[in-house]
């Protein structure tokens, strides 16, 4: 394999998988701040625990 | 007259005579149709994709039919909705519009693992590279360890639509396979006091603001960060916007139903359509049948070594055989994790935490897609 193409495959392998944790991480944090702003009622949590 | 009969009766042996002559990889192709319509009907492998895959496949094998040149069936249908993308976007709005993403709320860094999960698909393209393959082929074929049927299409049909039918195939027979691609994995990679581990069990905590924010957050997040993966993860979270704000039952129940299901036999038709012997029969379709295996057995190896790192970091709280459900095949990853921790523990329920591993995976199959092309836009390559 021509260096070219490994450059290619290396740079999409980092930065692609890096991107993707990335991307999910950003989102896990989002979804957090989501739950945070707007917690579940109490009155929905008391009825779930019935 | 004579003469005119006997053309006539030589049209209706042109078929037969051709087969006979140069319609060797016809016959491969029927024998290929025929195995891939009973393992669909006899063996149930998802019996959805691979009958109309199979019915596709041997109308277009059978000699001098006419069926993908133009204005032929199958072409109207590849044309409709494969080579512009449609099919498999609007089966993601009746994916989006099917899956609960109520266990991944509960906790959300579960998403890890569905990044985790993903790394097959890097290592296929490295691998793919190596063989020989050419930077966009590379790219789709690799996609195959998205365990993503649509997104495997989505990509193969944009970017290397030669490789169409091969790419998809291999997609859907693995996720089809995953139950016995797995286990052995799991177990090879874990230790029995891992595979015992119980997790605190989930406590409902997500509001359904939470619930209805979620895909509209996730689409701005997702489109402006890949924008290039935006149609993908667009179609997936408008269905899923459909099912929590429930006031589109009616539209949520047709994208789960009705569209799925038109849709899925135009996308198997049309596939097997692209599956024409002297295209298909090629030793890179089995090289691509071989690389799309290592990348979902890799996807596995990550999701469990990953796991059995949160595991050491949680100190015990987590069980490392949830990683394995970070890939995309939902919920069969999430039902195989069940099913391998019950076998060593009975009262060892890991469904619920596997199911929002397995639904971060459908989300990491499809960020992963997405990021890649936007990595490959930003090249200048597409």
């Amino acid at each position: 394999m021509d260096n070219a193409k490994w450059s290619f495959g290396f740079t999409m392998m980092i930065v692609g998988m890096g991107g993707t944790f990335l991307t999910l991480w950003i989102l896990s944090l989002v979804m957090d701040l989501l739950k945070k702003v707007f917690p579940l009622a109490a009155k929905a949590a008391g009825d779930d625990k019935k | 007259m004579l003469d005119t009969v006997v053309q006539g009766l030589s049209g209706l042996g042109a078929g037969t005579s051709y087969l006979f002559t140069s319609g060797g990889p016809n016959v491969v192709m029927l024998l290929i149709a025929a195995t891939l319509l009973y393992l669909g009907v006899k063996k149930e492998v998802e019996p959805l994709l691979l009958v109309p895959i199979g019915f596709g496949c041997m109308l277009v094998n059978i000699p001098l039919s006419d069926l993908m040149d133009t204005g032929g069936l199958l072409r109207i249908l590849y044309d409709m909705g494969i080579s512009n993308e449609l099919f498999p976007l609007l089966i993601f709005v009746g994916i989006g519009a099917m899956i609960d993403f109520g266990a991944l709320l509960e906790n959300p860094k579960m998403l890890l693992f569905g990044a985790a999960g993903q790394f097959g698909i890097f290592l296929t393209l490295l691998l793919a590279l190596a063989l020989g393959f050419p930077a966009l082929e590379a790219v789709s074929i690799a996609v195959i360890g998205a365990c993503d049927g649509p997104t495997a299409i989505y990509v193969a049909s944009q970017y290397a639509p030669q490789l169409l039918a091969p790419i998809s195939v291999a997609a859907y027979s693995y996720m089809a396979l995953v139950p016995i691609i797995q286990p052995p994995i799991m177990r090879a990679l874990t230790t029995p006091k891992e595979r015992v581990i119980k997790m605190a069990p989930i406590k409902r905590s997500v509001s359904t603001t939470t619930k209805l924010l979620f895909p509209i957050v996730v689409t701005l997040v997702t489109g402006l960060l890949a924008p290039k993966g935006l149609p993908l993860m667009g179609t997936i979270m408008l269905g899923n916007f459909m099912r929590e704000c429930g006031v589109v039952a009616r539209l949520t129940k047709a994208s789960e139903n009705e569209i799925a299901n038109i849709v899925t036999l135009f996308l198997g038709l049309a596939i097997g359509g692209t599956m024409e012997g002297h295209a298909f029969l090629k030793p890179q379709t089995l090289m691509i049948f071989g690389m799309g295996f290592i990348a979902i057995c890799t996807d596995t190896v990550a999701g469990v070594l990953f796991g059995k790192l949160v595991c050491k970091l949680t100190k015990g709280k987590v069980n490392p055989l949830i990683g394995a459900a970070g890939i995309s095949a939902f919920p069969m990853a999430a039902r195989v994790v069940q099913a391998q921790g019950q076998l060593y523990d009975k009262k060892n329920h890991l469904l619920m935490h596997a199911a929002g591993v397995n639904t971060g995976g459908q989300i990491g199959s499809v960020v992963a897609a997405a990021v890649m092309l936007s990595v490959l836009k930003g090249m200048g390559l597409i």
